[in-house]
């Protein structure tokens, strides 16, 4: 029996996911970011 | 470079991106079929590395929470918020390889057995802790409230990972222990993705937590904003009232 279309939907889904997720985190971070003053971004280092 | 990047996370991200790229090729071509489950057998290549990454995530939690509780530090309560979240993003991908694997393995996408069930619980208790995160609450309460969840919530994951061995379900035991008999390229296939989702997971946990952190200055200079413009209105409608 072929089981690769579970197995492409089950890596397509999770590399998608992460991968929206990663762009969603670092695009919010550089909107943020110009509103946030040189000395309050503790840890962005 | 974004905001939220440095040097550790640019090494991170790359060693993540290279592991997973082995552990694809590992993953999908060199490694063979199982006998029993056929190709599908790949799906756990993905399907362990995202339960590792959430039981890690809750893990930080669970540590932070209980550090917030004792000691009020920004820093470990937005770290155990930042690793909650990606707890929750990988049990859904745990929850939905684990759908997918068992079609074509058991017959059916979903069945109410002790294991999916207790993880269904268990994702749910912590999209609540989410939840009480984004309340429109004062931030202490918000921080309190969430430890609390944040500290219950843990013993959901023992639940999760011993209701194999506490009920009879569908869900076979565990994949790794002392009997295991998974072929050696296998063996090295599931690691390979273990480790690679273990960097991603680092990764998007420094990027997440950064970002946090940024979110609660910007709260923090609304609300300082907001006091001053109360507190200057309020000082006019004095001067008003004593002007007429």
């Amino acid at each position: 029996m072929n089981h690769w279309a579970f197995v492409i939907a089950g890596y397509a889904i999770v590399l998608v996911g992460v991968g929206a997720y990663a762009a969603w985190v670092l695009a919010r971070g550089r909107s943020l970011a110009n509103d946030v003053p040189e000395e309050r971004r503790r840890f962005l280092d | 470079m974004t905001a939220t990047s440095s040097k550790a996370t640019s090494v991170i991200g790359w060693a993540a991106i290279v592991a997973l790229a082995i552990s694809l090729l590992f993953g999908l071509v060199l490694s063979p079929p199982e006998v029993n489950m056929g190709d599908s057998v790949r799906l756990l290549y993905l399907h362990l590395p995202t339960i590792a990454v959430s039981y890690l995530g809750y893990g930080i939690t669970f540590i932070g929470s209980v550090i917030y509780l004792r000691n009020q530090s920004t820093f470990w309560d937005l770290l155990a918020g930042a690793a909650a979240e990606i707890g929750v993003l990988f049990t859904a991908f745990v929850l939905i390889t684990g759908a997918i694997w068992g079609k074509p393995t058991w017959g059916t996408y979903w069945e109410w057995d002790p294991r999916l069930t207790a993880t269904t619980v268990m994702f749910i208790m912590y999209l609540g802790y989410l939840a009480i995160r984004r309340m429109e609450l004062p931030q202490e309460v918000r921080s309190r409230r969430a430890a609390v969840i944040g500290i219950i919530a843990i013993f959901n994951l023992i639940i999760v990972r011993y209701s194999v061995q506490w009920w009879r379900g569908l869900h076979q035991g565990q994949t790794l222990g002392i009997d295991t008999q998974l072929d050696g390229l296998m063996l090295f296939s599931l690691f390979l993705g273990v480790v690679a989702f273990l960097l991603l997971g680092a990764w998007l946990l420094i990027h997440r937590f950064r970002l946090a952190w940024l979110e609660r200055q910007v709260e923090d200079m609304r609300l300082a904003r907001a006091i001053t413009e109360r507190r200057g209105e309020s000082g006019g409608t004095k001067l008003g009232g004593a002007l007429s």
